[in-house]
């Protein structure tokens, strides 16, 4: 369970988040959308502890971010935008070094490393140096590397970005598998098609503020006659004249 | 204790995986000993060639003075057979475009005037400013100089006076230095070296795991795993550390080696420079590679990518050898109150040990300490700055 109440960040005179309020449910995949520069990143990188909110609190697993980071990061597996994989380290070797900094014992990390390996089909890859691998790819042991310490709490920002359509679908298959364990996952995303048919909550943010949460359901009742786009462009509309 | 060997190993290995990177932290060590090495064989060559060797000096007007051209030739000192010098003015344009490094004129009265109340005439047309020259002017000067005395104390002696009447003088020179402290002022030169290739030693590193992880991206998700940021720094600092030492070592092989192969004994210096002694300069000069190590991740944590660092830290590499220039210049004495400077303590110390001198072991106590706390606390200006949100660019 993730909640996150009244946060607010500036980075010099840019206000990049205003009182923002959610919260991502275990054993649901909660899909945080905006448009470019509405403030997903900053949401996350706060979520993921690297970033404090100047105002505002926001729990993971009900661990306090501000209070307890190190404890909340032991809970959290996070994909970042980019993959930042070691170039010159394999696939595995990019796994193992951060299940060794989570403080996994030799063995238990074997036995992750292989069962992710396997479960994520690495091993044509899992020997191979980061440097050749293509975007798929580095995606993949990225998110085998946020998994390897078993995390009860996935954040993934914009994970189906430069994806082809088959990596993307495994991508989903995998986030569905992680969601029927329990864990809770939450991801952002610029493209309303890409998430509609895999987000439970939808959170849609933009200038900062939180302007419309729901299931998809919920919000195609309280929006009859509109698709999901549609519903979302209005609303980031409206969000951006308010703000203006 | 577990995260920062984690750390320290991974940048090591990934390190050592890059080939190129790795060729030129193997290469740059063995450029300072190869450097020396020509320096000194071309100094000791320059002082030295000339005494044995025959030296051909355009001569005009050789026929006038037999005597003193058979002077000349018993010192190795050969008329050139063939050359294009008509008069005084054109061996003063011919020196002077370089043709010859020193021309003997010999004035046409010479044989006149030799021998008569006028004293004869030679002319000797060289150009000071050329270094390379100096030493085979000096010869001719010399040989001249001594025709000079040997006929006018025989001229003496043939009149009925004793030649040491004009000599109310005469100065006995006593130089004390030992052949170890006289080759002190060049291998002075090798302590500056020895820290210069420390600190490049690790320059690769300190910018890799700070600027350049941030370039790469991979310094946000290592933020997110539950390590203190101080562990995660202390790490790749102790990494960096490992490349210093390392390249700090194979540079004094190098030199131990080169040095073994000089001809320092011909020119009157012995060098101890031995294996125990590359040792002992070692451990000397090991505490300055946390120090400099702590230095560049310093500098390089305010730098947004790995070129930007790159041009801040060949600037800031400078800093530690200044005291040296200044210690070089000013010939300075080891003394209690600059041994708390960092590289002038382990300069001074190392001079030292060259010299075949004494350690004082308050002065190594001074240095080692001293070096050792401005690099912890350099290091945790470091930790400080990687604790800002800033980091992240």
């Amino acid at each position: 369970m993730i909640e996150v109440q009244g946060i607010s960040k500036s980075f010099g005179a840019v206000r990049a988040l205003d009182g923002v309020g959610f919260s991502a449910k275990d054993g649901r995949i909660t899909g945080l959308l905006g448009p470019n520069g509405a403030g997903k990143s900053t949401c996350l990188r706060i979520l993921s502890t690297v970033l404090l909110p100047d105002l505002g609190s926001a729990r993971v697993g009900g661990i306090d971010l501000k209070t307890s980071p190190l404890a909340a990061r032991r809970v959290l597996g996070v994909l970042p935008h980019s993959s930042g994989l070691y170039q010159q380290l394999t696939g595995r070797e990019n796994i193992e070094y951060y299940g060794r900094l989570h403080g996994l014992g030799e063995d238990l990390l074997a036995k992750r490393v292989d069962a992710l390996i396997e479960r994520l089909e690495l091993g044509a890859i899992a020997n191979r140096k980061a440097k050749g691998f293509s975007q798929g790819e580095r995606t993949k042991i990225a998110l085998a590397r946020a998994l390897v310490h078993d995390p009860q709490h996935l954040l993934l920002d914009e994970p189906t970005n430069g994806l082809d359509v088959m990596a993307t679908r495994h991508l989903r298959d995998w986030l569905r598998e992680l969601r029927g364990q329990g864990r809770c996952v939450l991801l952002s995303s610029h493209v309303m098609q890409e998430v509609e048919a895999l987000v439970d909550e939808l959170v849609i943010i933009a200038a900062g503020k939180v302007t419309l949460t729901g299931s998809p359901a919920e919000l195609a009742q309280r929006f009859p006659g509109h698709s999901l786009e549609e519903i979302f462009v209005e609303a980031v509309r409206r969000a951006e004249r308010s703000a203006a | 204790m577990s995260v920062i060997l984690t750390v320290c190993r991974k940048e090591i290995l990934e390190t050592l995986r890059e080939r190129r990177t790795l060729m030129s932290l193997l290469l740059g060590p063995l450029f300072g000993p190869v450097l020396f090495t020509v320096l000194i064989n071309v100094m000791i060559s320059r002082n030295l060639s000339s005494i044995d060797e025959v030296l051909e000096v355009p001569i005009l007007g050789a026929e006038h003075a037999p005597n003193l051209i058979a002077h000349l030739r018993a010192r190795s000192i050969e008329p050139l057979a063939q050359h294009d010098v008509k008069d005084v003015d054109a061996a003063a344009e011919l020196v002077a475009t370089g043709k010859y490094d020193v021309v003997l004129v010999i004035d046409d009265k010479f044989d006149m005037d030799f021998g008569t109340q006028r004293a004869a005439r030679v002319a000797l047309v060289f150009d000071r400013s050329k270094s390379r020259a100096a030493s085979r002017v000096s010869r001719l000067r010399g040989a001249l100089d001594g025709y000079d005395r040997t006929i006018g104390t025989l001229r003496l002696v043939a009149n009925g006076v004793d030649p040491s009447l004009l000599r109310p003088l005469v100065v006995d020179e006593l130089d004390v230095s030992t052949p170890a402290s006289r080759s002190a002022l060049m291998l002075g030169v090798l302590t500056y070296f020895l820290l210069f290739a420390t600190l490049t030693g690790g320059l690769h590193l300190a910018i890799d795991t700070t600027a350049g992880e941030r370039e790469r991206k991979s310094l946000e998700p290592l933020l997110t795993l539950p390590v203190a940021r101080s562990h995660l720094l202390i790490g790749k600092m102790l990494a960096t550390v490992c490349y210093m030492l390392s390249s700090l070592a194979l540079t004094l092989v190098a030199f131990t080696i080169a040095l073994k192969q000089m001809p320092l004994e011909q020119i009157g210096m012995s060098s101890t420079f031995g294996f125990a002694t590359a040792v002992v300069a070692f451990l000397l000069l090991a505490p300055f590679a946390p120090l400099g190590s702590a230095l560049m991740t310093t500098v390089a944590s305010f730098t947004k990518t790995y070129r930007e660092a790159q041009t801040y830290l060949t600037l800031v590499l400078l800093i530690p050898t200044l005291p040296l220039a200044f210690a070089t210049m000013l010939n300075i004495e080891p003394a209690p109150k600059l041994m708390w400077i960092p590289s002038l303590s382990q300069h001074l110390l190392v001079t030292t040990l060259i010299k075949d001198q004494p350690l004082s072991p308050l002065f190594v106590a001074l240095s080692v300490g001293s070096t050792l706390v401005f690099g912890a606390l350099l290091a945790a200006l470091a930790i400080r700055l990687y604790r800002r949100e800033a980091i992240l660019g």
